[in-house]
């Protein structure tokens, strides 16, 4: 089973060299860690930067200079700074290649819940969906059962829709699952120590299993 | 040479009445036109709708206007720092109309560019998309949005020239740019305030001609809303 660095971990082997890539608040920021040295991979933060560094060393930090997780941040040689439109404009229009963002639960179609739990939650959707309506390529990090042990990866969501039909590939802290265009959670990789058998148990939507399942590879 | 510079805060915000309606710039924190919301609490006026990605913190930005029970709708993408914000929308008292961040940015840029609506995917199938029209171009189903329509922007940038051209710095860009456009009235303030000449006209970010008034800030505290840092 993997911690929230591991699932980090398999995620960035997703990332390759020469992408634009947006990673969201949680898990998805930890990938930023585990981009091979030597790929060029530039991060893109919705609130108006193209590459964008790591945190400010203590002293230096910025309060003009932060992140869409409104932290403070730096900028790397060869950044750029833009407005909030047209930093949407290039999500609309592919320009950024990946999209990396967490879920509350995602659909074996490929819908994701994300932002809303009626009663609850109502801090609002921020960039999700205008990032999940546009991105060519989401990939969602989540853990694969919520606080209450239930399935996340669900035959249609509960919880109110971020987006319809636009996860493309899963990576919790026990599989990585491709999500197929005709509905259904293909099971690609097993994380360490985990079964199949597991993975089955904590899938409610429909899995997808053909031969023998891998190993992960971090 | 026009001149578009005012004394202060007190004077940028004048005819500001009750019931209108604001957009405000700023992301989070960060950018926020913090000597207007100052002088707006201090001026009492009520019933506002506010235009604004965020709505502050419960002692900072907006928050204190939503104190002051000064506001009566937000329209926003994420108002998740403010225990004062949910309990009053909670409670009914404050109405809020949550949209897509992108649709924000894009509807206050179409104001800007005189273009009545725009197509966007952000929403489609989901409880945004209610009431709207939805039209197919190329196989994609795409909301329209109607371009924002405020009585005033209030924005901040940090340098500006007294003909109203502006210079954002970092993500402090972020709303500013957009919202100075789509304002019928648009009040801009500045770290500093330069004489016409002393901006390269090839650096100006918002050209004058939408900044209707513009006066250096008299404080900027500039708050950090999360300060992550590397130990030295």
């Amino acid at each position: 089973m993997l911690d929230k660095n591991g699932i980090a971990k398999r995620i960035a082997r997703e990332v390759q060299d020469g992408y634009y890539v947006n990673l969201g608040i949680g898990i998805p920021t930890l990938v930023a860690n585990y981009i091979p040295e030597g790929m060029h991979v530039v991060l893109q933060s919705e609130n108006g930067i193209l590459g964008m560094g790591p945190f400010p060393v203590e002293g230096t930090e910025d309060a003009d200079l932060i992140n869409a997780g409104k932290q403070t941040v730096t900028l790397l040689p060869g950044s750029s700074i833009f407005d909030s439109a047209m930093s949407f404009g290039m999500i609309r229009s592919q320009k950024v290649n990946l999209t990396i963002l967490g879920a509350m639960e995602v659909s074996e179609f490929g819908d994701i819940a994300n932002w809303k739990i009626p009663g609850k939650m109502v801090k609002g959707m921020g960039g999700a969906m205008d990032l999940v309506a546009s991105a060519k390529n989401i990939i969602v990090a989540m853990q694969h059962v919520n606080k209450a042990g239930e399935s996340k990866l669900l035959p249609k969501c509960e919880l109110p829709i971020t987006g319809l039909r636009c996860v493309k590939k899963i990576v919790t802290e026990l599989a990585v699952l491709d999500v197929l265009p005709q509905g259904g959670f293909k099971l690609l990789e097993r994380a360490p120590g985990v079964s199949v058998e597991q993975i089955v148990k904590a899938t409610a939507g429909k899995l997808i299993v053909e031969g023998d399942i891998p190993e992960m590879v971090l | 040479m026009i001149n578009r510079s005012v004394k202060n805060a007190e004077e940028a915000i004048a005819g500001i009445t009750d019931n209108m309606t604001l957009l405000v710039g700023g992301f989070g924190l960060c950018g926020i036109p913090e000597n207007c919301i100052n002088a707006l609490v201090q001026s009492g006026v009520k019933g506002l709708t506010c235009i604004s990605n965020n709505a502050g913190v419960d002692d900072f930005g907006l928050g204190l206007l939503l104190q002051n029970k000064q506001i009566k709708k937000m329209i926003s993408s994420y108002v998740g720092e403010n225990a004062e914000f949910e309990r009053q929308m909670l409670s009914g008292e404050l109405e809020v109309e949550l949209i897509p961040q992108g649709t924000l940015a894009t509807r206050a840029l179409a104001a800007g560019y005189g273009m009545p609506v725009i197509y966007t995917p952000a929403g489609v199938g989901t409880e945004v998309a209610a009431g709207k029209e939805v039209r197919n171009f190329n196989g994609k189903d795409y909301l329209m949005e109607y371009a924002f329509d405020a009585d005033f922007a209030i924005v901040k940038a940090w340098k500006g020239d007294t003909t109203g051209n502006l210079v954002f710095r970092h993500t402090a860009r972020n709303f500013n740019p957009l919202m100075a456009m789509a304002g019928k009235i648009t009040i801009a303030e500045v770290e500093e305030l330069v004489e016409p000449g002393q901006l390269d006209p090839d650096h100006i970010h918002t050209p004058g001609i939408y900044v209707h008034r513009i006066f250096k800030g008299q404080v900027f505290e500039k708050r950090i809303e999360q300060r992550t840092v590397i130990k030295r």
